[in-house]
């Protein structure tokens, strides 16, 4: 087994982050294993995206430190970098160019040397052939969360970070979207960390959940776990319970 | 993805970033009309008033070429700056900052792809220049020698370093410094001594003026045309104050995009 593969995808420890006063993240400690897809819920200005962006190396903690791949996520490592990708609805791609075009730059710039093989399967796969030369900007929403989730999987990557994959789309759209990122899951073993407000998603989708509040990690667990644990019906009402200000269990479960 | 299907190179990523700016100007023809539309109304307005200098002043008529040589090298430094802030531009308008940077890519790799950029755009804009003032003006460009080749990278070197500056202040101020992209130049403009030598400028100012490499430049241009010899001091000047100004421009640079990283803004960049 090389380096690479034993080292977890993503390891973070004591993690923190200050915007002058304002802290945005604090002594956030957790990991994801090969194979698990971890939530990571809280309410608008919890630190889901503040995390994620330090996972990600656009932002550089003021304690801590996060590894992806066992490299500090602060260094930029190329190599680590190109196993891993992300989607979000709030970061399009340029809307002048065509999804096609846009997915042979983004190929590019991680490294593949085959990017039009690459992005036939893709839009095989994700049903993208129909609006594949068309200008991004011109996109229902649901065809640009396919073109996103194409470009978040154009390097088969082992750790994949989805902020609210399924924000703004129809029911229909979204369960193909949850659909795919299963199917993808199951067939790499890789790993996931998923930002969502969406809780039957995260019931469906999540093996563990940590549950963020004010920047902080206040709980974590199994969806089920958590559920009893909160003594509520389902991940909704232990979301309101937390996001309201409800008492939350000790930390340190096992994440 | 195994190793033989990744290959994690700085060139492979610089490509990545000129190929998004050629698909960007294949699909608007606007873009492209407007590469070559500034160079050509420079060189009908400049060629006429030469032409009109020609007959009524003796410098002029001793180098007619003098102003048309002028107008075109100093479009290298505009185009040439340009080329840089604007398609930084572009991926601030595209909000495209953050999901470029969630790859391998570097900062210095998107600065060595701004500046391919800039080459080529500055050479698609000032050929048809050159060729519309042989054809109207019978003035080649050429005919300066093989100074020319000198003057128009120490120009675009200079305007790479000033397009990077402001690329830095763009990262550090977000779109709300866009005019810097179009009028930092002109500040450059009269102390570079453009169309007079740098001794018609006042004492003080030529100390200024010859802290510049453009000013060596455009100095180092008359004396070819007008003495018919290469000023290898101007030119040295040129070199070296030019290694200056890019090592400057790149920690500026390098330093807005680390005050990014601090600060949160590569994901909302164009805000």
């Amino acid at each position: 087994m090389s380096n690479a593969e034993v080292h977890k995808p993503v390891e973070v420890i004591g993690l923190g982050k200050k915007f002058g006063e304002v802290v945005a993240a604090e002594a956030i400690d957790f990991n994801v294993e090969r194979g698990r897809v971890v939530g990571l819920l809280g309410g608008n200005g919890a630190g889901k995206t503040t995390t994620m962006s330090m996972l990600m190396g656009l932002l550089t903690p003021t304690s801590g430190i996060a590894r992806i791949f066992g490299k500090d996520a602060s260094t930029r490592d190329a190599g680590a970098l190109a196993r891993i990708n992300f989607s979000s609805p709030y970061v399009e791609m340029p809307g002048r160019l065509t999804v096609a075009e846009n997915l042979e730059i983004y190929a590019r710039l991680f490294g593949l040397r085959h990017p039009k093989d690459r992005i036939a399967k893709l839009a095989r796969d994700l049903d993208l052939e129909s609006f594949l030369h068309r200008p991004t900007r011109t996109l229902s929403a649901g065809q640009k969360s396919r073109s996103a989730l194409a470009k978040s999987l154009i390097n088969a990557p082992e750790l994949l970070l989805l902020d609210e994959p399924t924000a703004s789309l129809d029911p229909d759209t979204a369960d193909w979207v949850r659909r795919y990122i299963e199917t993808y899951q199951a067939e790499t073993g890789a790993a996931i960390l998923l930002a969502s407000h969406n809780m039957p998603e995260v019931e469906r989708l999540c093996d563990d959940v940590l549950m963020m509040r004010d920047g902080r990690i206040i709980d974590r667990g199994a969806p089920s776990a958590l559920i009893a644990r909160h003594g509520r019906q389902n991940m909704e009402e232990v979301f309101l319970d937390i996001a309201r200000g409800g008492s939350a269990a000790p930390a340190g479960t096992g994440l | 993805m195994n190793d033989r299907t990744i290959n994690l190179t700085t060139r492979g990523r610089i490509f990545a970033l000129m190929l998004r700016h050629y698909y960007l100007y294949r699909g608007s023809w606007p873009r492209i009309i407007e590469l070559a539309y500034w160079p050509l109304m420079q060189i009908f307005l400049w060629g006429f008033i030469s032409q009109f200098f020609q007959q009524h002043s003796t410098l002029i008529a001793q180098a007619g070429g003098l102003l048309l040589a002028g107008v075109m090298l100093w479009d290298v430094m505009f185009r040439g700056q340009l080329g840089v802030s604007v398609s930084f531009l572009e991926e601030l308008w595209a909000r495209n900052l953050g999901q470029m940077f969630i790859s391998p890519l570097r900062p210095v790799e998107l600065a060595a792809a701004l500046m391919s950029v800039s080459l080529v755009r500055t050479l698609v804009g000032l050929i048809p220049a050159a060729l519309i003032a042989w054809l109207l003006y019978e003035f080649a460009i050429t005919s300066i020698g093989p100074g020319l080749i000198v003057f128009f990278f120490m120009l675009l070197a200079f305007s790479w370093a000033v397009g990077l500056a402001v690329c830095g202040l763009l990262l550090r101020y977000g779109l709300g410094a866009e005019s810097l992209a179009w009028v930092t130049v002109f500040a450059l403009a009269p102390i570079s001594a453009v169309y007079y030598p740098v001794s018609v400028l006042p004492e003080w100012l030529q100390w200024i003026a010859l802290a510049t490499p453009s000013a060596h430049v455009f100095e180092g241009m008359r004396a070819v045309m007008l003495e018919g010899r290469f000023d290898w001091e101007h030119c040295f000047w040129a070199l070296g104050l030019n290694v200056i100004a890019v090592a400057l421009a790149v920690w500026i640079f390098a330093s807005a995009f680390d005050a990014a990283r601090r600060d949160g803004r590569l994901l909302q960049s164009g805000e």
